[in-house]
């Protein structure tokens, strides 16, 4: 439909080339400065979600009252869910200190997840694999710093990898497992699963979009372009979903983490 | 059909065949895995309903871990090239 009124104005495209991981690289579209100190759209975004996180907070809780209305209701709402759904169902009553660190690492992660489908934004900046490292890097950081506190350097270690009820014998082989599970496995897969969760949810929407693009220009495709774009749309609503249940997931991780470091196995 | 798909994912190693057949083989196991764990999840959140949130947390936990292994084919599926 939109090929036959523009048809005069801009030709078909030749040949579809499906899009592949650069459409994650902004670097040569810098908005401040150049080389590696250029500021790109995921670093703006980024800021932008920092920003709003701050606000949010501030506004939500500059004038709190004892009977919530309006923001403060939600925002309560959404640290009472992390409250109780996470820091009590899996650290227990320990883990409260720690409520502050979960609810941030969880609405920023839910933020930046967001901008995935968010008009003008259009990229989950969890999607560059930098930002999920960090925060996995960070969480690597707490949760052995946690158990080094609470147990002591050596009875930490030694509770990783010497957990208790195993045969000596089988110490050889339990060990080296679980040293590579606890210090590099735990981290990794951390990050990887929500940067590769982004990178396929950001993927198959440009996918089906530019397939509505590339096949409205016949009125024989016009049916399959129409398809694509319901299919979009519906993978646009799936990926709210997305959003939440990674920063979710990740949140959870994090907490059964520094449980298992501020309670040894006995 | 392993031996079939080793022949295949290693004579395409490097064509657009061969990234998926790394993310292809890399989505069964999980695929099989996830469905259990749901489907066991689910048969005892309606066995015992008063239990469905503590089930419902390790059912996240369990999902997160096995899905971890399809994402790693997935990520690998790009970085062969």
């Amino acid at each position: 439909m939109l090929g036959l009124i523009l048809g005069e104005i801009s030709k078909p495209p030749e040949g579809f080339k499906p899009p592949g991981v650069e459409i994650f690289d902004y670097t040569k579209s810098c908005l401040v400065g150049s080389g590696s100190y250029c500021m790109t759209k995921i670093s703006l975004l980024m800021i932008l979600s920092c920003v709003i996180i701050g606000v949010l907070f501030v506004i939500a809780f500059s004038k709190p009252k004892l009977v919530p209305r309006g923001l403060q209701n939600a925002v309560e709402a959404l640290i009472d869910l992390i409250r109780e759904s996470i820091v009590m169902e899996v650290m227990g009553p320990d883990g409260l200190p720690f409520l502050p660190f979960l609810t941030s690492l969880f609405v920023f992660i839910w933020i930046n997840n967001l901008f995935g489908i968010l008009p003008f934004a259009q990229i989950p900046t969890t999607s560059r694999m930098a930002i999920p490292a960090m925060l996995a890097i960070m969480v690597w950081f707490v949760f052995n710093i946690v158990g080094i506190k609470k147990q002591g350097g050596g009875h930490y270690l030694k509770g990783v990898l010497f957990p208790p009820g195993v045969p000596t014998a089988i110490y050889l082989l339990v060990t080296p497992i679980e040293f590579v599970s606890v210090f590099i496995v735990r981290p990794l897969t951390l990050a990887v699963r929500l940067a590769a969760n982004m990178i396929a949810g950001h993927l198959i929407l440009t996918i089906f979009f530019l397939g509505t693009w590339y096949l409205q220009w016949k009125l024989v495709t016009i049916p399959f372009a129409a398809a694509s774009f319901a299919l979009g749309v519906f993978i646009t609503g799936f990926e709210v979903l997305v959003g939440v249940l990674q920063a979710y997931i990740f949140t959870i991780l994090t907490a059964v983490y520094i449980s298992g470091a501020i309670h040894p196995e006995h | 059909m392993v031996h079939l798909a080793l022949l295949a994912a290693t004579t395409t190693f490097g064509t657009p065949i061969g990234k998926g057949l790394v993310y292809g083989l890399a989505a069964i196991g999980p695929g099989i895995g996830i469905g259990f764990l749901v489907g066991k999840s689910v048969e005892a959140m309606a066995r015992q309903p008063e239990a469905a949130g503590m089930v419902r947390t390790t059912m996240f936990l369990g999902i997160a871990f096995v899905e971890a292994l399809a994402l790693f084919g997935f990520v690998l599926s790009f970085i062969i090239s």
